[in-house]
């Protein structure tokens, strides 16, 4: 039997989430690379419909692992399911997105079949034959290219927008969806999950803004993020932060980029002070244009910058908004 | 409550690192600090403990310079720490890890066990979640809240883009705590000489060995990533910088 490269994707509210799409062109790549057959699982309580549209995509087969025990979502119920569903079907390469869904079952499944996960993968290489998969490390000043040693399957998670969605090829003709019930032995879901909730209303929708100047670290204290505010002023922007500040109470929660926070990609994106932890990075690459200042010349901000300038934003800043102010007058 | 928290020292947020000769890691050569979340962890199981009593016990693994994690730990208030000592630990990958963190407890019995969401060297956000399967116990993770309640914990788990959920879960288990969870208390002065004296307890390689195995990843080499972007940076006084940075605003990136 030819080797075979496995999609999990993930759904939320009944939609497959981009990530997935991603994950899919991923295993579309991998497949043509290395020549084995591609393949990919829905997993919930009623998976059929969500089934059918991976299956307009170019993969061999589909399948829709189902369970009531799948809705609502537990690591235990997930990764029960897909350990018996995987141990069955033995591919050689199973990838996903590196959601906090993924992150919250993955490493039990994978412990669970005696095997691991290289998690949060940006990209792969292929080697002669080894595969070899890309990871940033420590929070991106460095990059990792790591190999599975030990026996297939091999787990894999990428990182979100390390892949085009947008370039998923579609299929000549619709995949056959089969249809895989698993049974999931009573107490082996342990957690009671609740609904899943919104803490507050959003106030500011980021994701429509043109221009975000957003603050980190750097700024050191609550009071000067007063500069911050005059310079997304100025440029008619939104003021925006990374985690830590947001964790601080320096700005509201709904001021805050990143995977916990808001997905943004307007037209500029002004970073002060702003390290680029990959948690951050991944809610704001997007950007058409980036302008990143830190004193930190290292700082993984830079590798995504358009223009960088190293230097303490407290010296920069000021001269900035000046500088703006003049040009919007015209003079 | 009885609680464990794993702690990792990792190399300092703006430390410069160097590669190694053979370029698998960064020379031992720079400032050490502790994981972030892991801090998190320490003063949420510090908080739980002041709340419905119990012991707070901290576990790391690494060379003698990570003990000063389990130091700052005890000087914080943790009652006792354990110490998985060699420099070979450093290279173990996630699942090896936790085996060793398993084998240097297993006389224990926790109620709950803490690790900070991921690690800011690694970044596996894996530790933990192994942990939990080795151990048999059920596990959340990215915590933001912790509440006792009468069959066991309700804790509040952050989800993507702004959502949370509720789960209520049996104990013991295990928990990945995200940063922000609370506020960090410092050490006091007799914090910091009532610590000197707390049980420090030793395990070397030779004692979890037997519970460890070869490396089921391997990181084949490391280096600086390529650049994806072509960069210009701006020199100059800051001036001449806001001056040439307008004028980017203005003629390439149209906002102005």
């Amino acid at each position: 039997m030819a080797d075979t490269i496995l999609v999990v994707v993930e759904q939320r509210e009944g939609k497959l989430n981009r990530v997935s799409w991603e994950t899919l062109a991923a295993g579309q790549a991998l497949a043509a690379e290395t020549g084995w057959t591609l393949e990919a699982a829905v997993v919930g309580s009623d998976t059929s419909t969500l089934a059918a549209e991976v299956a307009a995509k170019k993969v061999t087969k589909v399948y829709a692992v189902q369970s009531p025990k799948l809705e609502p979502y537990t690591p235990d119920s997930f990764s029960a399911a897909l350990k018996q569903f995987i141990t069955s079907k033995q591919p050689k390469l199973v990838l996903m997105p590196h959601t906090y869904q993924v992150r919250d079952f993955v490493p039990s499944l994978a412990t669970a079949m005696g095997r691991t996960v290289i998690s949060d993968c940006i990209g792969y290489k292929k080697e002669g034959s080894k595969l070899l998969f890309t990871r940033q490390m420590f929070q991106g000043k460095l990059a990792a290219d790591v190999s599975c040693s030990c026996d297939a399957p091999w787990f894999v998670t990428f990182q979100n927008g390390a892949f085009r969605g947008d370039k998923v090829e579609a299929g000549a003709s619709v995949a056959p969806v089969e249809t895989v019930n698993v049974e999931i032995a009573d107490g082996i879901v342990r957690n009671k999950p609740q609904e899943v909730f919104k803490e507050a209303k959003q106030a500011v929708d980021l994701t429509q803004a043109e221009i975000i100047v957003a603050v980190g670290r750097g700024i050191k204290e609550q009071k000067n993020i007063e500069i911050a505010k005059q310079l997304a002023e100025a440029l008619g922007g939104e003021i925006a932060a990374s985690r830590p500040i947001c964790d601080s109470g320096w700005l509201p929660m709904d001021r805050q980029i990143g995977s916990s926070g808001q997905t943004v990609a307007p037209k500029l994106y002004l970073a002060l002070g702003i390290s680029g932890a990959i948690q951050h990075i991944v809610g704001m690459k997007g950007a058409r244009t980036i302008i990143a200042v830190n004193k930190d010349s290292e700082a993984p901000i830079f590798e995504i910058a358009d223009f960088a300038v190293v230097g303490n934003l407290f010296d920069v800043v000021p001269p900035l908004i000046e500088e703006v102010k003049k040009a919007k007058a015209g003079t | 409550m009885k609680i464990l928290v794993c702690m990792k020292q990792v190399p300092q947020k703006d430390a410069p690192l160097k590669l190694n000769e053979s370029s698998t890691w960064v020379r031992e050569d720079v400032s050490y600090e502790v994981n972030e979340p892991d801090a998190y962890a320490l003063e949420e199981a510090l908080r739980q403990k002041e709340k419905h009593s119990g012991e707070v016990v901290v576990i790391t693994s690494g060379p003698v310079r990570a003990q000063q994690v389990l130091r700052e730990a005890l000087a914080k208030g943790a009652d006792r720490a354990i110490h998985l000592e060699d420099n070979a630990f450093v290279g173990l990958d996630a699942f090896n890890t936790a085996k060793a963190f398993a084998a240097a407890i297993k006389d224990e019995k926790f109620d709950l066990i803490f690790t900070g969401l991921q690690s800011d060297d690694y970044g596996y956000a894996q530790t933990g979640v192994i942990l939990a399967e080795l151990l048999g116990w059920p596990h959340a993770t990215i915590i933001m809240q912790i509440e006792k309640t009468d069959g066991g914990i309700k804790v509040k788990r952050e989800l993507e883009a702004g959502y949370f959920q509720f789960v209520d879960m049996p104990l013991p288990a295990v928990l990945t705590i995200q940063s922000g969870i609370n506020k960090l208390r410092y050490a006091t002065l007799i914090g910091i000489k009532q610590a000197k004296n707390k049980p420090l307890r030793k395990v070397t390689l030779a004692e979890v060995q037997s519970s460890i195995g070869p490396n089921m990843q391997k990181i084949e080499r490391l280096y600086i990533p390529q650049k994806t972007k072509n960069t210009e940076v701006l020199e100059g006084p800051p001036a001449e910088i806001a001056k040439k940075l307008v004028e980017k605003l203005r003629n390439e990136v149209r906002v102005i």
